[in-house]
């Protein structure tokens, strides 16, 4: 079994009214319920908005401390999951299902086994 | 016994027989670059010996063999390296054959899978082209990039690239089960099908007609169907390619010149061509389930009946742009299909339809109205959409026979 990451990528700005919040958050959490009886789901968290983010970088030994996220933009990474499937087909199967639920586009991505020692 | 044995042989028997030999030695090592670098050892070692020994019973099984033992001594060797074993093993897991129980007697085919993985849709189009013409018709990455008008190192770092997301994301090497087998079909057929044309009307230099392009297309057509005997639309696509390359002598004049369909000689067109796609076109018929490349093959078929360009059955060819705009509905069919209106209903009626679409991009758009207009006696407005289509189209011949249409109106 390989691991995969999906993010979901969200618009800055205002949420969904509620109503329409609530269908897509009962949704995800359908998808969630089925990963997980599956035995593909790994993880999953959500992210308050990018603009509570904060990138930091060393140059010279000094920390450089920005506000904001790392890549501008209109969409931000907004959530992830980590699944395990048996390959590309399967991880875009759940992808799929998750695209659906959360009205948003997802990035799959694998994840590399074996990390360097 | 064969006596010599010409370079030429064993190429023929590379051109038929690489993918073959690919595919299983994918299978059996899960990884894509080592089975490529076998299986070329294995054709080396073979240009060596066949020569003298002459044509071993089974090419491919030769070739299957002395490949795999080959990527043996390949794995033993870089066992120092002990990640590549590892991770060849490991790749495609749940498929892979371990390399000592690999049976090549009798063959498997596993060319089948080989071009789902080469068309996955997560691969963008041009990477699943490039794969397609290397991994399974055995084109060198210089002739890819050659055919395409692009730089070596282009081509090089595409298929590269695509190579290292196959292993890393682990898109599967294997047919997709029923409920994605036709969407995955359609994609596999789109790849043959902008082989083809790419061939056909090269999208850029001074050449009308890539042919090299367009029989590797109808190869892998003619593969598909032999893979997938029953699906209509892969006989379709197979009988379009077949009866369009029927023409191409015929559409290239003796200068290289454009020759369009009305102005061709039909004694230069391929009778065995059309012959095999008439009878493929019978085949879709009996079917009766029509898909976009049935009806465009069909009407190339009505094309391909007509003993001189007024002998068209124009009406017929407008009944079946009528069945493929419903189920393919779509500017570029729509402008193809104002071509058979203005045939059958007159230009005044098809240039109306024409005048509705946003093609503005699009050559063929310019040029198709420029006609329409020449013919309903408008030269200066036809003049003016010529010189769009002209300054849109890439191709040399292409636009020296729309200057040749441009300058005949004066």
């Amino acid at each position: 079994m390989k691991q995969y990451l999906l993010s979901v990528y969200q618009p800055d700005g205002q949420p969904p009214p509620p109503k329409a919040l609530e269908k897509i958050m009962q949704d995800v959490h359908a998808v969630r319920a089925e990963m997980k009886a599956a035995g593909a789901w790994v993880f999953t968290a959500g992210l308050h908005p990018a603009s509570t983010a904060t990138v930091i970088r060393v140059k010279d030994d000094e920390p450089l401390i920005t506000d904001g996220p790392f890549t501008e933009g209109k969409e931000h990474l907004g959530g992830f999951s980590i699944i395990r499937a048996a390959d590309l087909d399967a991880a875009l199967e759940w992808a799929r299902k998750l695209a659906r639920a959360t009205t948003l586009p997802i990035e799959v991505r694998p994840i590399q086994e074996d990390p360097p020692q | 016994m064969m006596a010599s044995l010409a370079a030429a042989d064993i190429e023929s028997v590379f051109r038929q027989e690489y993918g073959r030999a690919v595919a299983v030695l994918v299978r059996a090592f899960g990884d894509i670059d080592l089975a490529e670098e076998a299986v070329q050892d294995a054709f080396t070692a073979a240009s060596e010996r066949w020569p003298m020994s002459g044509l071993p019973p089974s090419p491919v099984g030769w070739i299957i063999a002395t490949a795999r033992n080959r990527a043996i001594d390949r794995l033993r060797r870089e066992a120092t390296r002990e990640d590549r074993h590892a991770e060849a093993t490991r790749l495609f897991s749940s498929d892979v054959v371990m390399p000592a129980d690999l049976d090549v007697n009798p063959l498997p085919d596993d060319r089948l899978r080989l071009i789902f993985t080469c068309c996955h849709p997560a691969l963008a189009l041009n990477a699943q082209v490039a794969l397609t013409l290397r991994l399974l018709a055995g084109l060198t990455t210089t002739e890819i990039a050659r055919a395409f008008l692009v730089p070596e190192a282009t081509m090089a770092q595409r298929l590269v690239r695509a190579k290292g997301k196959i292993r890393d994301a682990r898109i599967p090497y294997k047919v997709p089960d029923a409920r994605e087998l036709p969407a995955r079909i359609k994609g596999v057929l789109a790849v043959v099908y902008l082989l083809f044309n790419e061939g056909h009307t090269a999208s850029s230099g001074d050449q009308l007609v890539r042919g090299e392009l367009c029989e590797e297309a109808i190869r892998l057509g003619r593969l598909l169907a032999e893979l997938l005997p029953n699906d209509p639309e892969v006989t379709g696509l197979l009988a379009l390619v077949l009866l369009v390359e029927s023409r191409r002598a015929a559409r290239v004049g003796l200068r290289g010149e454009l020759v369009r369909l009305a102005d061709q000689d039909r004694s230069l067109w391929n009778g065995a061509l059309i012959e095999e796609g008439q009878a493929l076109v019978r085949k879709c018929l009996t079917w009766n389930r029509p898909g976009p490349y049935q009806i465009q093959a069909a009407i190339n078929a009505v094309h391909s009946d007509a003993r001189s360009a007024a002998d068209t059955d124009w009406g017929q060819i407008l009944r079946l742009y009528d069945q493929l705009i419903a189920i393919a509905p779509g500017p570029v069919v729509a402008l193809n299909r104002a071509v058979a209106v203005a045939e059958v209903h007159g230009p005044h009626v098809a240039l109306t339809l024409v005048d509705l679409l946003d093609l503005d991009r699009y050559y063929l758009f310019h040029a198709i109205r420029a006609d329409f207009l020449r013919r309903l006696g408008r030269p200066s407005e036809a003049a003016s959409a010529y010189d769009s289509a002209i300054g849109l189209c890439d191709n040399v011949v292409e636009r020296l026979f729309l200057q040749a249409r441009r300058q005949a109106l004066d």
